[in-house]
């Protein structure tokens, strides 16, 4: 891999490999916890901190741990930490905790947590690795944000709980309903598709 | 009665794939040929039914009667992950033809959220034994069903002209949620 700059480790994570539009990672959070921005934030916070922390452990620990163990060693860590944020999230936040049901333990199979261990963390420096989950849970916030922006917009007038459309609009239902969530991030990944085949042509014309 | 409605809820209503969106990596990755999708969802469907059996019995026999709830998530993950591996071992040894057929999408299953999920609802919806032998069979049944419509739609698809920006991942997740969209219709079976 060729050496990248702190900044681009920092930011190929928010677009060029954004682990919800581009890896295809995590879609089952993405989609489940959207429907309003707050369960969002919470979700991406939960997130973060997993993928934070499990990346630190694991580039520590990436000289000591031989080879054939590590992708078990690798989830027991992670479920330690996700253990960690989801009774956390219980004790402070219980109305939360219930609004998201089985998706906070469910951080222990999500695909980027354990992608970035084994792509990122188990081959690089302690700093490095921390800097790439930032940058992938960046993306995953991101867009996880996005989502939850439009449906609750669209479904619910509001935007975190305050009323930001009139009377006159009435609400799309189905933005709230499990079919909104699968048709507005394949518009979403479409639109960012989009957007990098004008970059691609913009470049190859100077 | 109650074991009925479990079925046709985890099946029709509640598909894991279209409700809960468990199980979405395998659903887009596995889901272009009807085939391949269809040993997908028996590698699924059989994984689950051992899942739920084996997960039942560690939290009301171990966690729960020594107040290690909180261990739940570590637990079944290694539960999960070890019996994978173990099923993976005996059907090469006992069906070469039906490790052909399931056998790489066997590790896969391991962190498949389905299987996971299943564990986790299945513990939250405080179900006895049979329940959840019955909810992990519908739900792996209900799996199946989800990529195969999937596969035969994508197979069409293939033919069809679509937009650029559209193609690959973005118009199979719009399709998804057309087809859950069509499922929403059965949720008034059971009130």
């Amino acid at each position: 891999m060729a050496q990248k700059t702190t900044r681009q480790q920092f930011f190929k994570g928010l677009w060029a490999e954004n682990p919800v539009t581009r890896q295809l990672l995590g879609l089952c959070s993405v989609l489940a916890v959207s429907n309003a921005v707050i369960n969002g934030v919470a979700m991406g916070l939960a997130v973060t901190f997993v993928l934070v922390f499990s990346a630190l452990l694991v580039s520590l620990i990436r000289t000591i741990v031989p080879n054939q163990v590590r992708i078990a060693s690798f989830i027991v860590i992670i479920a330690s930490f996700v253990t960690i944020a989801d009774r956390v999230l219980a004790a402070y936040f219980p109305q939360l905790s219930k609004a998201m049901g089985p998706y906070v333990p469910l951080i222990v199979v999500n695909c980027i947590i354990l992608g970035r261990a084994e792509a990122f963390a188990s081959k690089n420096k302690v700093w490095p690795s921390i800097i790439d989950a930032l940058g992938m849970s960046g993306g995953y916030v991101l867009t996880l944000l996005l989502m939850g922006f439009i449906r609750e917009l669209l479904g619910n007038r509001t935007v975190l709980g305050t009323q930001i459309l009139g009377q006159w609009f009435e609400p799309w239902v189905v933005m709230l309903l499990p079919p909104g969530a699968f048709i507005m991030l394949g518009l979403i990944i479409a639109i960012s598709n989009f957007i990098d085949f004008k970059i691609k042509e913009r470049r190859k014309q100077p | 009665m109650n074991l009925l409605i479990i079925f046709i809820s985890a099946v029709l209503i509640n598909n894991f794939v279209f409700y809960y969106f468990l199980g979405l990596c395998p659903y887009l990755g596995v889901s272009r040929k009807i085939g391949p999708s269809i040993s997908m969802g028996m590698a699924v469907t059989f994984v689950l039914s051992l899942t739920a059996v084996s997960s039942w019995m560690i939290n009301h026999w171990i966690l729960i009667p020594y107040g290690l709830d909180y261990l739940q998530i570590v637990s079944f993950i290694l539960v999960i992950a070890s019996l994978v591996q173990l099923v993976e071992m005996f059907i090469r040894k006992v069906s070469p033809p039906l490790y052909q057929a399931m056998g790489i999408y066997l590790p896969l299953i391991t962190t498949n959220c389905v299987i996971m999920g299943l564990a986790l609802l299945a513990a939250l919806k405080n179900y006895n034994f049979l329940e959840t032998v019955v909810f992990g069979v519908s739900a792996g049944i209900g799996f199946t069903l989800a990529i195969v419509l999937m596969a035969a739609i994508r197979e069409q698809l293939e033919l069809a002209d679509v937009p650029r920006p559209l193609r690959g991942a973005a118009i199979a997740l719009i399709t998804a949620g057309i087809i859950s969209l069509a499922f929403m219709g059965f949720s008034g079976i059971i009130k």
